[in-house]
């Protein structure tokens, strides 16, 4: 257990360390910093706790179930690999922490730069320390996160904001590569689980999915260990503050892909496909990475250059297959992150002294900086693979790798040892320049700032790293050496051959290109001083190779043009055009489906033509195509009519034993009606123009109805074909059986909207809610055209003396509704009825006298506070759902008896009755809030909106198209 | 009479659709409630048009669905026509807004050239 303590405290610290950080003020340098470092140095700890288990062979894990069912749990596990990459995060990550204290400045927001860095820490431990497949995407993830965002630290920065981006595009284009891969790798498994991925290996290779799946993981490993062709990204990112290039760039985020490569070479690696896709990208990384940093004026872009190519070495040595090249491969993973991280602080140094980065102005530091100069030489030094420097032992390695795969019959194989060493020569070159041209030579007077050695606590962390360069240099095997072998081991495992750490192995092969290479590169930076001193940009031979270039073109196709023209040729923002495609893509979709099919009449005997029934759809049919044929110039007509079909509707319902239906639907006609008679007088005139429409138009209408003459044939063959087969046996048989033995409550309708689905009918009234507080919300700022801002007039002069007696007789009838809707509502649940038709109907009531004594009168008599009524309806509904939670049943279970209540008869008293009456207030409060806030809109004094902008196209507006 | 049902709700449903490719906001609320009666009956008819057998048991008893109606498709039907006043009014209050916003009454706002 205290494993797992160790684990999850490793990577929940730097994240907690992250919170905290974001939250202390703007000038915390010094409380920053010693919370950030005590969190790396916290978390060291916690990787050193494992660690003893690890030596040992006990690979320590954690598992959290969260969908076992999905494969998906969040394990956390380190083995001795894991536990080096750990041990680089959290120790280069202090030393970092160390060195950006006195490296930022005191403008730069702190906390951000902290919060970001730490959260950055935790999404990379999480990510070496993942066994699970998703899960390591998923921090892979992060890592491009907040990489983006440590990169972009400096926003004001342009250079910083593009090499953000370029970043975050490249990587996380590669992660979803490797998510798909990553599941095709679960699938090939049927785990997501490393440890059972890690035990696969012969059922991976084998599978007909291997090489899919392989792209897809490579893809995501070299875009983030920025490979060819995915390596311009990097040199773009050192826009970043050094010290996030000190740790993103030599120890963490572009380790990641290596990391994910080692971790899934033993079951991955030994294919031709492996060989191949990493073999050349490595090379061609390795060896142009290396041509490209000489010529490289800014002293972190050579290190990026060089980086890459010391990146293409590793991948290179992983695609060999062979386990001691992957012993070498480890090991100067580990090299490179001492005395790259030691580089780029000391090229921060430089910049943070002198102002400058550039290679072409620095002279001649040495005089200024002696202390510094030397720690740069040594860390270059060992880049350059100089005896007795760590980077030469695991050059040596690579060296005789590269002759011992040389042997074999392929082209790229027998290339290796001449690739390896033109490299080595690059390197030494680059190496040199760095420090020849930034520590010797003659003084120079020429820089922003007077150089002089950095405070002494920023040089510690180039220090400490410097000194490892040397001691595992010197001493590997008494140093390195017992740690390596755990990583190696736990990688290889019973395949891990003998190798040795030793400085020397006599006077063989490896050693002569070694000692070649030196002098090799010595020479070349002779030759090339010309060419480097007249100081031209670019590289030569390589100029027309701009990654950076190819990818703003694509960036811009892909977002720009491609985009523009794919809207132009697919999108409208016209919606005829979205509602024709709509009826049209709906009309496609039932042919399609029905295709195989087809649509024949069912089987069931006809029942016999009613002719009332006929009469009435004649009448019905009339008035639809009426309402149809008018609602453009006269508008009150196709109301009437349409009112008729909402009516012939109902009867309808009443006729085919629907009389809930019936009743829901009148009220809701009347109302709606009343609606839409209130919004008429708010539209512009429309006077009629006959044969005005060009043929254009008129071949445009011919289309819409065939359109809609194909909608309604098919919707009149789909029901006939429904309605002529025997109905299946659903679940109505459920609801009727169980109607009055369990909801108690004879109108199965009623129970089933109360009680069996009583939740959805809460959504549903919760929308009406929503809807009316919408209309009232809009209605608010409700500006009307200028042209409708008068009375209109039908209503100048005295109106109220025309509807006086009607105005009587409804005040009379005021009380009748009103008693009517509790009626209704209170037999709802035996007989038809309910909430809703009540509501409706008291809401009728209301609308009746504003009607006929107008608003003003009715507002002086009468409140209603219709907000009151729908707060009060939800919550009535919602408490008496609550109210069986209290006692221990689900949510809305219903309780019934009856009450006798002598001679009035036997009164329902379920709760469902309580819900429904809470639907009543609610539909009640919500309809008279919609019919009262419309009718306002009258007797507001209104504002005009202002005049709409006069566009060319206004002409065609008044000539009534279509 | 299963014919005259289906026609009706062809007629209704067709009649929704041509106005709701309309270009007037009035069109397309009229078409809309339209399509809502023809969606509502089609519903209603996957319980058939049973006569004289509304689902109302008797106290005490279960119901038996050969003798009674079907009672989903009316429950059904009898939210959708409440929603279906719900979003006629929404889109009434939409409609008289982009009136005064835009000064005409066009589904977007203004007609185009074409």
């Amino acid at each position: 257990m205290p494993d797992a303590l160790y684990l999850s405290a490793a990577i929940l610290l730097p994240y907690l360390g992250a919170a905290i950080a974001a939250l202390l003020p703007n000038n915390a340098r010094h409380l920053e910093a010693w919370l950030a470092g005590g969190v790396a140095l916290l978390s060291l700890c916690m990787v050193w706790l494992c660690y003893a288990s690890i030596a040992n062979g006990a690979v320590p894990r954690f598992e959290i179930p969260w969908v076992p069912e999905l494969g998906l749990n969040l394990i956390l596990r380190m083995d001795g690999f894991a536990s080096v990459f750990a041990v680089m995060i959290a120790g280069i990550g202090f030393l970092v922490v160390l060195y950006a204290r006195y490296y930022m400045s005191q403008e730069d927001p702190i906390p951000r730069f902290f919060a970001f860095l730490l959260a950055f820490m935790g999404s990379m431990m999480g990510l070496v320390l993942s066994g699970n497949l998703i899960q390591l995407v998923f921090f892979w993830e992060l890592t491009s996160l907040f990489s983006f965002l440590l990169i972009g630290y400096w926003q004001h920065s342009a250079s910083a904001r593009d090499g953000a981006r370029m970043a975050l595009t490249v990587t996380s284009a590669g992660g979803l590569a490797l998510l798909a891969g990553m599941l095709l790798l679960g699938h090939i498994v049927g785990s997501y689980d490393l440890e059972r991925v890690l035990a696969s290996g012969d059922v991976i290779r084998s599978h007909s999915l291997y090489l899919p799946t392989l792209i897809l993981i490579l893809m995501g490993a070299l875009t983030k260990s920025a490979q060819f062709p995915f390596h311009f990204w990097l040199p773009q990112a050192m826009a970043a503050p050094t010290p996030v290039s000190a740790y993103l760039h030599s120890a963490t985020l572009v380790k990641a892909g290596i990391f994910l490569m080692a971790r899934l070479w033993p079951v991955m690696a030994g294919t031709e496909a492996w060989f191949w896709i990493l073999g050349a990208s490595g090379m061609i990384t390795l060896l142009v990475g290396a041509y490209v940093a000489i010529f490289q004026h800014d002293l972190k872009g050579l290190l990026a250059y060089s980086t890459i190519s010391h990146l293409g070495l590793i991948t290179l040595l992983l695609s060999l297959s062979s386990p001691l090249a992957m012993v070498a491969a480890i090991f100067h993973t580990m090299n490179h992150a001492t005395f790259k991280a030691s580089l780029f602080m000391a090229a921060g140094i430089i910049d943070h002294e002198t102002g400058t980065r550039d290679i072409r102005r620095l002279s001649g530091l040495n005089e200024s900086m002696p202390f510094t100069a030397r720690l740069a030489l040594v860390a270059a030094a060992a880049m350059a693979g100089v005896p007795l420097l760590n980077g030469f032992i695991s050059k040596e390695m690579f060296f005789t790798e590269a002759l011992t795969a040389a042997s074999a019959p392929t082209l790229m194989h027998s290339m290796l040892p001449l690739v390896a060493t033109v490299a080595g020569i690059f390197a030494v070159t680059y190496s040199l320049r760095f420090i020849h041209g930034a520590f010797f030579g003659p003084p120079t007077d020429d820089l922003p700032r007077k150089p002089h050695e950095p405070p002494q606590w920023m040089r510690v962390p180039v220090e400490i790293l410097v000194l490892g360069c040397m001691v595992v240099g010197v001493l590997p095997a008494a140093t390195i050496g017992p740690y390596l072998d755990v990583a190696v081991r736990s990688v290889l495992g019973d395949a891990t051959p003998e190798y040795s750490l030793a400085v020397w192995h006599g006077f063989n092969l490896p050693l002569v290109m070694s000692l070649f290479a030196l002098a090799g590169g010595v020479l070349l930076y002779h030759l090339l001083q010309p060419h480097l001193r007249s100081g031209v940009e670019g590289t030569p031979l390589l100029r027309g190779l701009d990654g950076r270039r190819i990818f703003d073109q694509a960036m811009v196709f892909l977002s720009w043009r491609f985009a523009r023209t794919l809207e132009r040729l697919m999108g409208t923002s016209r919606l005829q055009m979205q509602l024709r495609l709509m009826v049209c893509v709906t009309i496609l979709a039932a042919t399609l489906a029905l295709l195989p099919y087809g649509l024949s009449p069912g089987e069931v005997a006809l029942t016999s033509i009613d002719p009332v029934v006929a009469l009435i759809w004649i009448v019905g049919g009339g008035c639809a195509i009426g309402a149809a044929y008018q609602a453009k110039y006269h508008r009150l007509a196709a109301l009437i009519l349409l009112g008729g079909a909402g009516l012939v509707t109902c009867m309808t319902f009443v006729w085919f034993s629907a009389p809930d239906l019936a009743l829901t639907q009148l009220m809701v006609e009347v109302v709606t009606t009343v609606l839409l008679l209130l919004g008429l007088r708010w539209l512009p005139k429309r006077m009629e123009e006959r044969g005005s429409g060009s043929f254009k138009a008129r071949a445009r209408r011919l289309r819409d109805l065939g359109v809609a003459v194909a909608a309604g044939a098919g919707l009149t063959a789909l029901s006939y074909a429904t309605m002529t087969r025997v109905s299946p046996d659903g679940i109505s048989r459920h609801f009727l059986e169980r109607a009055y033995t369990e909801g108690g409550g004879t109108n199965v309708v009623n129970v089933i909207l109360v009680d069996f689905r009583g939740f959805d009918t809460m959504g549903e009234i919760a929308v009406l809610g929503i809807v009316a507080l919408t209309v009232y919300a809009l209605l608010r700022r409700f500006r009307p055209a200028a042209e409708s801002i008068g009375v209109p007039e039908q209503q100048q002069g005295d109106a109220g003396a025309w509807l006086l007696a009607p105005g009587v007789l409804m005040r009379l009838m005021f009380p009748v509704i009103g008693v009517v809707s509790i009626f209704l509502l209170l037999r709802g649940h035996d007989l038809p009825g309910g909430g809703f038709a009540a509501g409706l109907m008291m809401s009728v009531a209301i609308l009746l006298q504003y009607m006929v004594a107008g608003t003003r009168w009715v507002e002086d008599h009468l409140r209603v506070r219709p907000l009151r009524w729908m707060g009060g309806g939800l919550l009535l509904a919602a408490g008496t759902g609550l109210g069986a939670m209290v006692v221990g049943r689900p949510f809305l279970t219903s309780y019934f008896a009856y009450a006798d209540l002598g001679w009035l008869g036997k009164l329902p008293m379920a709760s469902a009755m309580l819900f429904d009456l809470g639907v009543f207030c609610l539909v009640f409060g919500a309809t008279v809030l919609m019919l009262i806030a419309i009718a306002h809109q009258s007797v507001r004094s209104q504002r005009a909106a202002p005049p709409p902008v006069v566009s060319p196209s206004l002409p065609a507006m008044a000539a009534g198209d279509d | 009479m299963e014919l005259i049902l289906a026609l009706a709700i062809g007629v209704l449903g067709g009649s929704g659709v041509w106005l709701l490719m309309r270009p007037r906001t009035f069109q397309v609320i009229i078409g809309l409630s339209l399509l809502s009666y023809a969606v509502n009956l089609f519903i209603f008819s996957m319980g058939r048009f049973p006569v004289g057998r509304p689902p109302v048991l008797e106290p005490g008893t279960m119901g038996d669905p050969a003798v009674f109606a079907d009672p989903l498709p009316q429950a059904l039907v009898l939210t959708a026509i409440v929603i279906g006043f719900a979003t006629t009014a929404l889109f009434l209050v939409v409609m008289m807004a982009a009136r005064g916003l835009t000064g005409g009454d066009h589904v977007d706002g203004r007609a185009r050239d074409r």
